[in-house]
C-alpha cells in the first residue's frame, strides 16, 4: 500500500494512532470474541461433562511450561526489534526479528513433536473425548495464529524488508502492528496454558 | 397422498394414516381445548395483537395524513424548525408501560406456571416421550406407576425405546408409537427427550410446545378439557421427513382411557393377562 | 487537523508507481486492474452490489420452486424430472431432501450472500467514503480482498448444489445434531461460512477506520449523515458478533470431520443404530454461539436499511430529519442491546424462568429504540414538502412494512405467546416483513436514489413506479397470509403442510402466498429492464439531480478515481433543507 491516504503513516490528531494500528486493535477485538467464544464453550462443556480429567494428569506440563517461556521470550525479542527500529538500527532490529521467528518455530516444533505426536500415537485424537477435542481445537487454533505470525514476520524479514529503505517509519509501524498481534498470540497462550494444563 | 410418493420416499417407522380430527382448523387460532395455561397463552396473544393493531392504526393514520397534507404543492414550503412533539413522547412512554404490563402481568405468570408448577400427585398422568427421526415414542409406566429402565443398546425396531424388559418395573410398561392417549380433565406431564436430533413437540389445540433435545429431558404439562382426536406436530426441522412426523393425540374419557390402558397392557405381554 | 488532511486530494498510485500528486493525470489501468481486481471503493461497491443482486435473484428462484411444492403438493411437474435429476426431482415431485436444501440455501444466500453484501459491501462501500469526503477507504487493498474472499464463499455455497449429496439441508441455522449427522453439503456450507465471515471481518475493520480517520475537514461525528452512523454501528456488530460464529463453525467442522462431539450428547441413536462418538457434548452450545451472532446479524440487516431510508426521506421531505441525535443514540443503543437478546430465539429449548425473564426483558427494551427510530422518521414528515420520487415511494413503503415486522416481533418476544407461535409461519412472516418489504425495499430506494451518482444517468420514473406498486401489493400477498398460517399452528419448514390438519385448513392461504411470490417475481421485470437499459440510455443528469445536501453529491457523477476534484470542507449538518433565508431549499454541506 504505497498510496498517499491520510493517516497511513502519521497518527491521526484525534485518535492518536495511524490507520494500521487502529485496524490491528479492531482485529484483536474480534480475536478476543473468537477465543472468548471458544473458552465459553470449554467452560460449558466441562461444567456439563460426566467426567473431565485434570489437565496436569494427562498433558505434558513440563513441555507446556517450557513453551510458555519460549513464547514469552519471543514477545520480548519482538519488542526489542521494534525498539531497535525506532532508534534506526535496522541490522539489530532485523536480528531480533529473526530471533522472534526462530523462537516461534521452536514453540511449534516442541508442540508438534513432543505433544501432538505422542498423543496421536497413544490414540488420544480430538475425537477421543471432549477434553482432547477442546485441547486440540484451542491449541490448534492458537498454533495456526503462531503460523500466521511467522508468515508475517518472515515477510518483513525477507521480501518485505525493502520497505525500510523506502520509508523507515512505515516499516517500523508495521513491525509495531505485527508486535501487537504477536503479544496477543502470546497472551492467548498465557490463558490457555493454565486453563488446559493446570486445571 | 398417492402411492407413488409413498414408494419413492423413505417410509417412516410408523405408518402414516389419514386421520379424522374433531375440531375445525381454520385461518385463525385453532380451538383451545387446554387448561388455564393454554387460555393464558390465548389471552396474551389477543391482548398483544389488540395493542399492535392500536399502534399500527394510530401510526398509520398519522402517516397517511402526513402523506396527503404535506405533499409537494406549489406555494408550499417545508418547515425548517423542528416541531415540538409532546404526544409522541407520551406515546412512547405509553408503549413502554404497556410492554411492562404485558411482560409482568400476562407473560411471566403463565410461563412460570408452565415451567415450574409441574403437577405432582396420584391423579397426574406421566408419559415419557422419546422423539426420533421421524416418530414419537410414548412410554407409559403401566400399573405400577414406575418406568422401567431403558438402554440405548437395546434400541431396535421391535423395541424403539430400548426398554429393559428384565427390569421388574418394566414388566407392565407400555410403549406406543405416534399415539398419545390421555384422560380428560387430568394434568398430564410429558417427560420429553430425543434419541437423535432436536425435535419440537407441538400440540396446537393445547397451546403446548417444547423442543425435545437429545441429552436433556424437558417436562411439558397440560390439561385437556375436551375429548377427541387431535394432531401432534413436529415444529423443529429434523430431517427430510420432518413433514411426516405426525402423531395423534386422543383425549379420552376416564373410562375409555382406563380401558385403553388395559388393552395395551394385555397386548404388551402374557404375564399381565394372567394377573387379571 | 489541517495537516493530516492535506493529502485528501491525492490520487492513489497505480501499479507502476506513477502516483500523480493531484487531479486525474494518472495513466489508464489495464482492464483487469480497473474493473476486476480494482482497489477503488466505487468499483468494489458496484461489484458487491451486482453480485449480491444476482444472489438475491437466485435466492428468490429457490423460493419460487419451494412455493410450488407448498401450494401444489400433489400436482406433479414431470418436465422437471430431467432438468433436476433423480436425486432432486422424482416422478414429477420435488424430493423432501431437495426441498430442505432449497430452504436452507434460500436463508443462507439471502442473509449472507445477498442482503449483507448489498447493504454493507455495496452501498456502504460506494456511498460511505463519498459521504465523508474521503478519496477512498482507509485500506483499499483490504477492501478488494474482502470482495475476493466473499466470491469464493459464494461459489462454494453454489457449488454445493452440484455435489453428489447436494447442498446443506439443515436450515440456515444449522442446528446440531441434525447438521452434524447431515450429508457432505453441510461441510461445504461451513467452509463457505468461514470465507463469508472473514470477508465481513475485513470489511468491518476497514469501515470503522475509514469513518474514524478519513472524514473531511469540518465533518464532526454529529455532522455525519445518518447512513454513515448506521454503517458504523453495523460494522461494530459484524466485527464483534461474527467471531463466535466462526468459533462455532470450527467446532461443528471438527464434529463433522474429526469425529469430536462438541455438540453431540452421549447415547445418540440415529436410524436405529448407536452413533459411534465419544459423546458428552451439548446441542444447545451451538444454538447459543449461533444466535450470539445471528441476533446482531438481524440488526446488520436492518440498520443500513434504516440509513438508506433516512437519506432518501431527508432528501424528499425538503426539511431536516426530526431528532437526528435521537436517531443516532437510538442506533448505538440498538447495537449494544443486540448482543444481549440472543436467547429469545431459544425460549422453547427447556429454558427456565430466570433466563427467560432476562431475555424477555431485554427483548422488550430493544423494541424501544426501534419505536423511537420509526417515530423520528414519521414525525419528520410533519411540515414537510414531500416529493413523491421513486426512491421516496420505496422509502415511505418501508416505514409501515418495517412497522409490521417490528410489531409482530412482540408476541414472539414474550415467552407465553411464543409457546404457540414459535417455529410456525408467524415467525417467517415476522422476519420477512423486516427484511423483505423492509430491507429489500430500502435497497431499491437506495438503488433508485444513488443510481445517478454511479452512472450519471437516472432510472426511468414510469418503469420505477411500475416496479413499485405491483411489488408493494404482491409482497404483502406473500407474507400477510403467513401470520394467519402461524396462528393456525402451521409448523415451519414443512415439505408438505397438508399432512397436518392445521396446514390443510389454511391451504388456500398457502396458495395465495405462492401466487404472490410468483407475481412478485414478475413485478421485478420492469426493474431489471430499467436497470440495464438506463446504464446506456437513461436520462443524463447533473451531479446533484435530487438537490441533495450530503457530500456524495459534491463529487462528479460518476466520481473519478480519488472522488473529489478538490478536498471538500464541511460547514454544516447533513440535512439542512429549507433553511430560512437561503436562496435555495437545500444548503449543501460543502458550500460555505
Amino acid at each position: 500500500m504505497t498510496m498517499g491516504l491520510p493517516c497511513e503513516v502519521k497518527a491521526h490528531p484525534i485518535t492518536g494512532i495511524y490507520n494500521g494500528k487502529f485496524a490491528v486493535w479492531l482485529f484483536l477485538a474480534s480475536e478476543v470474541m473468537l477465543f472468548g467464544a471458544l473458552f465459553s464453550a470449554l467452560v460449558l462443556l466441562r461444567a456439563g461433562a460426566a467426567s473431565w480429567p485434570h489437565g496436569y494428569t494427562v498433558l505434558n506440563v513440563p513441555i507446556g511450561t517450557l513453551n510458555t517461556f519460549v513464547l514469552i521470550s519471543s514477545s520480548v525479542t519482538m519488542v526489542m526489534a521494534w525498539a531497535s527500529l525506532k532508534v534506526h538500527d535496522f541490522a539489530k532490529g532485523r536480528q531480533y526479528l529473526l530471533w522472534t521467528f526462530l523462537l516461534a518455530a521452536l514453540f511449534l516444533g516442541l508442540k508438534l513433536a513432543l505433544e501432538y505426536y505422542p498423543k496421536f500415537q497413544a490414540g488420544h485424537t480430538p475425537g477421543h473425548d471432549n477434553f482432547y477435542g477442546t485441547y486440540f481445537v484451542l491449541t490448534g487454533l492458537h498454533g495456526l495464529h503462531v503460523v500466521g505470525g511467522m508468515i508475517v514476520i518472515g515477510y518483513f524479514l525477507w521480501p518485505g524488508a525493502h520497505l525500510w529503505h523506502e520509508n523507515p517509519e512505515h516499516y517500523t509501524n508495521r513491525i509495531e502492528c505485527t508486535g501487537l498481534y504477536w503479544h496477543f498470540v502470546d497472551l492467548v497462550w498465557i490463558f490457555l496454558f493454565p486453563t488446559l494444563y493446570l486445571l | 397422498m398417492n402411492d407413488l410418493r409413498e414408494r419413492v420416499f423413505i417410509i417412516t417407522p410408523a405408518a402414516i394414516w389419514e386421520t379424522e380430527v374433531d375440531v375445525h382448523y381454520g385461518w385463525w387460532l385453532p380451538p383451545n381445548i387446554g387448561g388455564d395455561n393454554a387460555q393464558g397463552v390465548d389471552r396474551l396473544i389477543y391482548v398483544v395483537h389488540f395493542f399492535m393493531a392500536v399502534l399500527f392504526v394510530g401510526w398509520g393514520a398519522l402517516f397517511a395524513y402526513c402523506l396527503v397534507r404535506f405533499r409537494d404543492r406549489t406555494g408550499i414550503s417545508a418547515a425548517y424548525e423542528e416541531i415540538k412533539a409532546k404526544p409522541s413522547k407520551y406515546a412512547e412512554i405509553g408503549v413502554i408501560v404497556f410492554e411492562v404490563f404485558l411482560l409482568v402481568a400476562l407473560s411471566m405468570p403463565i410461563w412460570a406456571s408452565v415451567k415450574t408448577k409441574i403437577p405432582t400427585g396420584s391423579d397426574v398422568v406421566t408419559v415419557r416421550c422419546v422423539a426420533e427421526q421421524f416418530a414419537w415414542n410414548f412410554h407409559y409406566a403401566g400399573k405400577d406407576g414406575e418406568f422401567g429402565t431403558t438402554k440405548a443398546t437395546l434400541v431396535g425396531t421391535e423395541n424403539p425405546l430400548g426398554i429393559d424388559r428384565s427390569d421388574p418395573k418394566a414388566k407392565d410398561d407400555i410403549a406406543v408409537i405416534n399415539t398419545l392417549h390421555i384422560p380428560i380433565n387430568k394434568p398430564v406431564v410429558i417427560r420429553g427427550t430425543s434419541k437423535d436430533v432436536i425435535h419440537s413437540f407441538f400440540i396446537p389445540v393445547l397451546r403446548a410446545k417444547s423442543d425435545l433435545i437429545p441429552g436433556m429431558t424437558v417436562p411439558i404439562w397440560f390439561e385437556a378439557k375436551k375429548t377427541g382426536t387431535f394432531d401432534i406436530q413436529c415444529a423443529q426441522l429434523c430431517g427430510n421427513n420432518h413433514f411426516k412426523m405426525k402423531g395423534q393425540l386422543f383425549v379420552d374419557s376416564s373410562e375409555n382411557f382406563s380401558k385403553w390402558l388395559d388393552e395395551q397392557a394385555a397386548s404388551a405381554g402374557g404375564e399381565e393377562e394372567e394377573e387379571e | 487537523m489541517a495537516e493530516s488532511h492535506a493529502h485528501h486530494a491525492h490520487e492513489p498510485q497505480d501499479a507502476h508507481g506513477h502516483g500523480g500528486d493531484h487531479g486525474h493525470g494518472h495513466p489508464e489501468l489495464p482492464f483487469w486492474r480497473k474493473y476486476i481486481f480494482s482497489i477503488d471503493h466505487k468499483v468494489i461497491g458496484v461489484q458487491y452490489a451486482v453480485s449480491a443482486l444476482v444472489f438475491l435473484f437466485f435466492g428468490f428462484c429457490l423460493m419460487a420452486l419451494m412455493r410450488y411444492q407448498l401450494a401444489y403438493p400433489s400436482t406433479p411437474l414431470n418436465f422437471l424430472n430431467g432438468i433436476f435429476g433423480e436425486r432432486r426431482w422424482q416422478s414429477g415431485f420435488m424430493t423432501p431432501d431437495f426441498y430442505n436444501e432449497l430452504g436452507a440455501m434460500h436463508g443462507t444466500i439471502m442473509v449472507f450472500l445477498a442482503i449483507v453484501p448489498v447493504l454493507v459491501g455495496g452501498f456502504g462501500n460506494f456511498v460511505l467514503p463519498l459521504q465523508i469526503g474521503a478519496p477512498d477507504m482507509a485500506f483499499p487493498k483490504l477492501n478488494m480482498m474482502s470482495y475476493w474472499v466473499y466470491v469464493p464463499g459464494g461459489l462454494i455455497m453454489l457449488a454445493s448444489f452440484f455435489t453428489q449429496q447436494g447442498a446443506a439441508a439443515s436450515g440456515w441455522t444449522a442446528y446440531a445434531p441434525l447438521s452434524v449427522i447431515a450429508k457432505n453439503g453441510e461441510t461445504l456450507w461451513l467452509l463457505g461460512m468461514v470465507f463469508l465471515i472473514t470477508s465481513s471481518l475485513l470489511g468491518s475493520i476497514n469501515f470503522i477506520v475509514t469513518v474514524a480517520h478519513m472524514r473531511a475537514r469540518g465533518l464532526s461525528m454529529f455532522r455525519l449523515p445518518f447512513f454513515v452512523w448506521a454503517q458504523l454501528v453495523t460494522s461494530f456488530l459484524l466485527l464483534l458478533a461474527f467471531p463466535p460464529l466462526e468459533a462455532a463453525a470450527v467446532l461443528q467442522l471438527m464434529d463433522r470431520v474429526a469425529g469430536t462431539s462438541f455438540f453431540l450428547p452421549s447415547g445418540l441413536v440415529v436410524s436405529g443404530s448407536a452413533l459411534q462418538v465419544a459423546g458428552g457434548g451439548n446441542p444447545l452450545l451451538w444454538q447459543h454461539l449461533f444466535w450470539f451472532l445471528a441476533h446482531p446479524e438481524v440488526y446488520v440487516l436492518i440498520l443500513p436499511a434504516l440509513g438508506i431510508v433516512s437519506e432518501v426521506i431527508a432528501n424528499n421531505i425538503r426539511k431536516p430529519l426530526w431528532g437526528y441525535r435521537t436517531l443516532v443514540y437510538s442506533t448505538i443503543f440498538l447495537g449494544f442491546m443486540s448482543f444481549v437478546v440472543w436467547a429469545h430465539h431459544m425460549f422453547m429449548t427447556g429454558m427456565g424462568t430466570t433466563m427467560s425473564t432476562f431475555f424477555q426483558a431485554t427483548t422488550m427494551i430493544i423494541s424501544i429504540p426501534s419505536v423511537i427510530i420509526l417515530t423520528c422518521l414519521l414525525l419528520s414528515l410533519w411540515g414537510a414538502r414531500i416529493r413523491y420520487t421513486v426512491p421516496m415511494l420505496f422509502a415511505l413503503a418501508f416505514l409501515p412494512m418495517f412497522g409490521i415486522g417490528g410489531l409482530t416481533g412482540l408476541p414472539l418476544g414474550l415467552t407465553t405467546s411464543d409457546i404457540h407461535l414459535h417455529d410456525t409461519y408467524y415467525v417467517i412472516g415476522h422476519f420477512h416483513y423486516v427484511v423483505a418489504p423492509g430491507t429489500i425495499f430500502a435497497v431499491f430506494a437506495g438503488i433508485y436514489y444513488w443510481f445517478p451518482k454511479v452512472t450519471g444517468r437516472k432510472l426511468n420514473d414510469f418503469l420505477g413506479k411500475l416496479h413499485f406498486w405491483p411489488s408493494l401489493i404482491f409482497i404483502n400477498m406473500v407474507f400477510m397470509p403467513m401470520f394467519f398460517q402461524g396462528m393456525a399452528g402451521v409448523s415451519r419448514r414443512l415439505y408438505d403442510q397438508t399432512q397436518y390438519h392445521s396446514g390443510s385448513g389454511v391451504h388456500t392461504l398457502t396458495q395465495i402466498s405462492s401466487w404472490g411470490a410468483w407475481l412478485l417475481g414478475l413485478a421485478q421485470l420492469p426493474f431489471i429492464y430499467n436497470f440495464f437499459a438506463s446504464i446506456f440510455v437513461g436520462q443524463k443528469v447533473s451531479d446533484n439531480p435530487w438537490n441533495a445536501t450530503t457530500l456524495e453529491w459534491a463529487a462528479p457523477s460518476p466520481p473519478p478515481h480519488g472522488n473529489f476534484a478538490a478536498e471538500p470542507v464541511v460547514h454544516r449538518g447533513p440535512y439542512e433543507y429549507s433553511v430560512p433565508g437561503a436562496a435555495q431549499d437545500f444548503s449543501p454541506q460543502h458550500i460555505a
